[in-house]
Parts: C-alpha cells; structure tokens; sequence
C-alpha cells in the first residue's frame, strides 16, 4: 500500500519538523495564550536566512541558530508594539504582518527570489559530516525535537512559565500581582520565534528548496489544529497530535480522488470543517470558560 | 494632472467594491462585535455563484448578479446559524478561529469545485467613455453606480425602516434590544443577510474589474477590515468612507511608489491606524478596547 | 391575589451560583421594594424573572402562568417590562427613536402613544431628535422609563432607577412611580436608596447574598433596629 520504507521515513522527518513547530506555537498560544497568526513567517525567516547563508558558504551550524536569531529578532521587532494588543486585534495584526513577510519573501527578488524560490539549498552538515540521506537526516531532526521538546516542558514547569499561564487565563490579574505582563509575553513571542526558525531552516535543508508558498497563513492554522487537538499547553499531547496531523494529511493525498479535485484544497476543507466542528463542540479549550464567563457578566451586573 | 484624476478614479472604482465589502463587516462587528473573518470568503463565493451562472450557465448579467445575491445572503445567514450562534457565549477567540477556519473550508470548497486557475467573466467588449483627463470603462460606470446604488439603499434602510432602526438598536446594545421585545436572533440574521449579498455584489463587481480566483476572499476580508478600522470600528458610515481611502491610497500607491507593494497598503494602514488611532476617523476613542 | 410569584429560584452565571432558593411574590397594583447590599443578587434575580438569565431551578409565575426561563420578546407581548440598571438607553439612537424601540412589537401606529409618552416627561420631549446618550443623567432615566412604558405593561421591574440622580431627581422619578402605580402598574423596584425605597414601596424584601433575609411592611422594616443596622444602614 502507501507504506514503504522511504515514504515512513520521510513522513517522520515531516513529523519532528512539524513538531518543533507545534511545539513552538503551544508556547505562544497554547501556554500564553498569544492568538499570534505570525507564526508561519517565523518559519519562513529561518528557513530563508539559513538556507541564504549555507548557499554562500557558511557552516549549517552557524547558519541554523542564525536564522534562530533573527526570527526571534523579527518577532522582538513585530512584538513591541503588538504584545499589548488584545485578543481578536493581536490576531489581526499579526496576521497582517506575517503576511508583509511573506510579501518579502515574495517580492524582494533580488534576495529571496521571489516566486522562483531558492534550488539547491546544501543539507545541513555538522564539522564535515553531512546528513545527507533521509535516515541520517531523522536522526537530526528528532535529536532537534527532543531537545525542543525537553526545553518547552522545563520552561512550562518553571516560575517562567507558571507566570505564562497565568497570563492566559487572566491577564489583568497576573498584571494586578506585579509581573510585567508585557515582558513576560514578548519572551514567549521570541523565545516561540526562534523555535519556528529552526524547524524552518531543518525544512530548508531537508527539502532542498524553499519558495514562499511553503510559508502561507494556512500553515499556522494547521499548526493551530494541532494544538488544539494535542490539549493546548500540552506538549506531550501537541506532539502526538501532531503525529496524527501530519500523517492524516499525507494519507490524505492517497486517498483516490477524481483529477478534477485538488489534493491541497482537500486537505484545507477537511482541516478547515474540522476545525470548526472541533470548537463547536469544544470553545472552552482555547480559554478556560468558567473564568472568562464570570468576568463578561460580572462587567454588567452588580448583585 | 491626469494621471493623478485617474487614479483617484481607479481609486474610486476599487474603493467602492472595498466599502460594500466593508458594510456587511461592519454592521455584523457592531451588532455581535465580532470580526467575521470568513466575510471575504463569501464574497468570493458570491463571485462564483455569479460566474457559474452566467459564465457557465448562460443566465444573463443582471439577473445572475441578483440570484448571486440571494443566495450568497443564504450562505451567510446559514453561517451564522450553525457555525456562530453556538458560540456566542463563548470565548471571542472562539468565534475568531471558527470564523477563519469557515473561510478556509470555503476558499478550499470553491477551489476543489471551480478548481484554482484565475476565471474571468469575459464580458462583451466594453466601451470607454471619456470624461476630462479621465477614462471609464462601461463596466467601470456600472460598479461606480451599483456601489452608489447600494450604500444609498442601505442609508436608508438604517435610517428610516424598522428593521433598520433595530440593527441599529441591536448594534447599540444586543441586551436592551432583547428586553424591549426586539428578537435580537431574527435581526442577527438580516445583518447577516444583507451584509453577505453586499459581499456578494462586491465580490462580483471585483470579479467583473479584475478577474476571479479563490484567494480573492482573503484579500477582500483584509481590505474589508481595513476599511472598518480606518473608518472607525461599529461606524458603518465610517466603514464605508474607509473603502473609499483605501481603494484611492492603493491606486496612489502602486502609481507612484511601486505596484508590487498594492496588497501590502491595506496592511499598512490597517496597522497604522490601531497604532496611531484605534478609533478610526469616525469611531469614538472610548469605544477602542485595543490594549 | 399575586401577580408576580418566585418560587424558590436557584440561578446563577456559568457555573457561579447567585441566588439560593428565592421565594417572594408581588401583589397586584402594589409596589414591591427589593433592598440589600451590592452582589446580593437582586438585580441576578430581575434578569431571571425577564427571562435575561435562566432559573436553574424553582418557577417563576406571573398571573398564574408559568414564565420561568420564557425569553423577553415574549414577556413584552405579555405585559411585562425591564428597565435595566446601567445601560438601559440606546445610546446611538435618538429620543424618539428610543422609544419606538419600546414598541418594536407593535406594526400599527404608535406614534400616539410616543405622544403620549411625551406628555408624561415634557423634559425628554424637547429633546425627541438628539441623540440619547447626549441626555443628562436625570432625562436619562426618563427615557428609559418611557421606552418600557410604551406598551402599557401591567409588571414594571426596575433597577436602581436612582443610580446617580441628584436628591432633587430622585424625587421627581419616585413621584413618576407613584402615579404609575395609581395608574395600576404593579411594580417591583430593586434600590439602594433604602429610604425613599420605604418611603415608595408597600411591600420590602431584604435580600442578601442571594437569600431572602427579611420581608415586611416599610414600618416594620425601618423599626427593626437590627435590619436596619445591617442592610439599611449604608444607603
């Protein structure tokens, strides 16, 4: 059937990619509860400045965390005038500015290439040795996965990120107790970034090539799906659905469809309807209800 | 001289589709206060309805725009039955992602059916008028009269019909509305309604001045946000107005700065307005929760 | 016999319980005074009556018909109305119009009774084309009286309809409840102002953390020396 050795192999690079991903979102949205949808241009900005320096020569290991850092530059650049946004304008604004990075990615030719995207991108090698085959490549993605994922749960357990929930579920309390909400949100977005920014440049350097509509705004949707499903905060659970994700949406390219239907539109239909019928049955699971309930009627009635 | 009265034309022509867009967001931000994300995604499918009708089915132009509207107002009112009332006790941030999540499954629906290459109506040959420095195509002088057309409907519609004076109570105060006796869910659905079939109409009149292709939706719900934010948020006057500037300052835009950037301008402004007066032009400051 | 009957309500918001097993009744024509501290649940307890809010348990009666949970828009056909405590005025929406909002029900002609409306508070009739959230506090509350009164109903319920007014004001709107009442309008009044709340009402009912603590006639009420102490003392 679809279940050869290489597509397995394959699907499980795509998984600890997308994993460090998710894991990456969970922080901002799932622990902090950020509605950033920037998220993908992240990706993209890691992917594009490792893959832009490897091609002039420069080592993967410092072309990696390079792209790291400038992903988090980039979000510390979007995030200061964007952490103190609420709900539904964050997601707006961040909206639009990953799109203006992706209209960067797209139009500053001369760089990025624009629409013709970038061939050719070196696999990523460590002091000489190169992760050349899909195997060997695993091997690095899933040792980047588990240090992501050893991070997250560290942060999540510690005073950092015990101060990071508190701010998703209520802001203006945790605002009330002294932390500076503001600062605490802008390292999440960061320390998130540049997470997004090293799944991208493993992307990079596994598919050899990179073009701007590997960064769409859907993307981050999907990523969204996942960690909704995984229990948001959860890491353990964003990796596993993330796991189910990914493999549900390659299986779905199998599945045997008459040409005239799109494999991609497929997926964002099914993806879409069942994001929609997931937070039909399930609201509370993006903010605690009982909290947010109380403090909408408490606004109004007295007594 | 010319150059820049034509633009400001072009300006006109685009910005008038962006404020029908904009009513329907408008009107449904004020009565629910919720940004419906999936708006553009409707105006694009009441593009296509109209396309398939009249492209592919031969009905003509003006009774294929209309049908398109009725059942794009269908659409609408369905999806805020099943995907929104549910949620309107929820978390906003669940009607946020519900709403986007629609627009996806809609963008995707239209692209599996109609598949993702650009269509276009392919009209009968247009003539051109000329007036002054300025040129008007004949389907440019019908967008600019149906926007026209529309907005003055629906002025009068707010001002001078129950109906109207209830979206507008609903809009002041969902609650108050229900205790006076107003059926807040039976209006609900009319702002839905109406809003959806001036997306629709502005869906069409886009797909008549440029050409149709799925991802229309996104920019048409961009812009549309744009627009209710210059314009000041729950302000449908102002929503209206802020199409206007956006269609003109894009033209001005791509004119003189560089046309690959033309998409991007919405963005801009739109984030500079929440930055530098979250109010918009008409809205009242204390009414701008942004922080 | 009793107009408005509450029988052991239980209510609240999400999953925060507000009111414990209410119980009280109105009488017909008479006017009923809800008093109590802030969060006691009274106005909880109005927004259950009108259908704003849904009883978890016990009934809600009125003229022996069973209301409990029955949505607004069907209370207004039946001859009941809410004046709300804050935000009880469509803001954007001018006088008149405010009014004509009252009347939403009604397809016939309702300017005679906007007129009407009018004669009863001449202040808010000078002002019928301004936008309402323009209008002082006292022409206000006026207006939100009147928006309720337009269909003539039979069960008024307000809500600290004092909230804000100078001594002055206060007076004239319980001078306006008065001849309501004389008019037959059974009313049930919540008010922080204990005094002009006694000195109003026929029938008080003292209610504190969602529990009825104490009922009575005004007199008997105001001579209670320990009630008066605990609930009537802040006002």
């Amino acid at each position: 059937m679809f279940a050869s050795y290489g597509l397995i192999v394959h699907l499980l690079v795509i998984i600890a990619i997308y994993g460090i991903l998710s894991l990456s979102l969970n922080l901002v949205l799932g622990v902090t509860g950020l509605f950033s949808i920037a998220h993908a241009a992240f990706y993209g900005v890691g992917a594009y400045t490792s893959a832009l320096l490897t091609m002039r020569g420069i080592p993967w290991v410092v072309a990696m965390p390079a792209g790291m850092v400038l992903a988090g530059i980039v979000a510390y650049i979007i995030g200061i005038p964007t952490v103190r946004l609420v709900g539904d304008y964050l997601a707006v604004v961040t909206l639009g500015l990953g799109e203006i990075a992706r209209a960067v990615f797209r139009n500053w030719i001369s760089v990025t290439r624009g629409p013709m995207g970038l061939p050719g991108i070196p696999s990523a090698s460590i002091f000489g040795f190169t992760f050349g085959t899909a195997e060997q490549y695993l091997v690095l993605a899933a040792i980047c996965l588990l240090v992501v994922y050893v991070i997250c749960q560290r942060l999540l357990s510690s005073p950092f990120g015990r101060v990071l929930k508190a701010i998703r579920e209520d802001q203006r309390a945790t605002l009330a107790l002294g932390k500076n909400v503001d600062r605490f949100k802008m390292w999440s977005f960061v320390i998130g970034a540049a997470m997004a920014g090293l799944a991208g440049s493993l992307f990079a350097h596994y598919i050899g090539f990179i073009d701007p509509s590997s960064f769409v705004m859907w993307l981050t949707f999907f990523l969204f799906l996942i960690i909704v499903l995984g229990g948001l905060g959860n890491n353990l659970g964003t990796v596993l659905a993330t796991v189910v994700f990914v493999a549900a949406r390659e299986g779905l390219r199998f599945v045997g469809l008459p040409d005239w239907i799109n494999p991609a539109a497929l997926q964002q239909f099914v993806f879409g309807m069942l994001l929609v019928v997931m937070t039909l049955f399930k609201p509370e699971g993006l903010i605690p209800a009982r909290k947010v309930t109380y403090r909408r009627y408490r606004q109004r009635v007295e007594g | 001289m010319g150059i820049a009265a034509q633009l400001l034309v072009n300006g006109l022509i685009a910005g008038g589709t962006y404020a029908l867009a904009a009513i329907g967001y408008s009107m449904v931000y004020g009565a629910l206060k919720f940004i419906n994300f999936a708006h553009g995604s409707i105006a694009m499918v009441g593009a296509y309805i109209a396309f398939v009708l009249f492209s592919l089915g031969g009905i003509p132009i003006i009774p294929a725009f209309l049908l398109s509207m009725a059942l794009t107002a269908l659409l609408g009112v369905l999806v805020e039955r099943l995907a929104y009332r549910p949620l309107r006790a929820s978390p906003k941030l669940a009607s946020l992602t519900t709403s986007v999540a629609v627009s996806f499954a809609l963008d995707a629906s239209v692209m599996m059916l109609l598949g993702a290459e650009i269509r276009s109506f392919r009209l009968p040959m247009q003539r051109t008028f000329q007036i002054g420095p300025v040129y008007l195509t004949l389907v440019q002088t019908v967008i600019i009269a149906c926007s026209f057309a529309f907005m003055f409907g629906l002025y009068f519609l707010l001002t001078f019909t129950k109906l109207g004076k209830s979206i507008r109570a609903i809009a002041d105060d969902l609650l108050l509305a229900e205790i006076s006796g107003i059926n807040g869910n039976l209006v609900i659905a009319a702002v839905f309604a109406i809003g959806s079939a001036l997306a629709a109409a502005a869906g069409v009149l886009i797909g008549m001045e440029t050409n149709l292709q799925p991802t229309m939706g996104f920019m048409i719900t961009v812009k549309a946000f744009a627009a209710v934010v210059l314009g000041g948020l729950g302000n449908v006057y102002g929503a209206i107005l802020g199409g206007f500037i956006i269609g003109i300052v894009e033209n001005l835009g791509a004119w003189y700065i560089s046309p690959v950037w033309k998409d991007s301008i919405a963005y801009v402004i739109l984030i500079l307005v929440l930055f530098v007066r979250p109010a918009g032009l008409l809205g009242k400051p204390e009414d701008a929760t942004v922080v | 016999m009793s107009v408005l009957q509450v029988d052991n309500v239980v209510s609240g918001y999400g999953s925060m319980e507000v009111l414990h097993d209410l119980s009280l009744a109105v009488g017909q024509g008479e006017i009923v005074a809800m008093l109590g501290p802030n969060g006691a649940g009274k106005t909880t307890l109005l927004r259950t009556i009108f259908g704003v809010v849904p009883p978890w348990s016990g009934t809600i009666t009125y003229k022996g018909e069973d209301i409990s949970g029955v949505p607004p828009e069907r209370l207004v056909r039946m001859g009941l109305a809410y004046i709300p405590q804050e935000y009880n005025i469509f803001a954007s929406l001018t006088v008149q119009e405010n009014l004509e909002m009252g009347a939403f029900i009604r397809d016939d002609d309702i300017h005679p009774r906007i007129e009407e409306i009018f004669e009863l508070f001449p202040d808010i009739a000078e002002r019928r084309k301004s936008r309402a959230g323009e209008l002082s506090g006292g022409m206000r509350q006026m207006l939100a009286i009147g928006r309720a009164l337009m269909l003539n109903p039979e069960l008024l319920l307000m809500d600290e309809i004092s909230t804000g007014l100078a001594p002055f004001l206060v007076d004239a709107i319980f001078e306006r409840v008065k001849e309501l009442n004389d008019q037959g309008v059974t009313i049930l009044l919540v008010e922080q102002n204990a005094p002009k709340a006694l000195q109003t009402s026929d029938r008080v009912y003292i209610i504190e953390g969602g529990e009825k603590k104490a009922e009575g006639n005004p007199e008997a009420i105001a001579a209670d020396e320990e009630i008066a102490r605990l609930y009537l003392g802040r006002s």
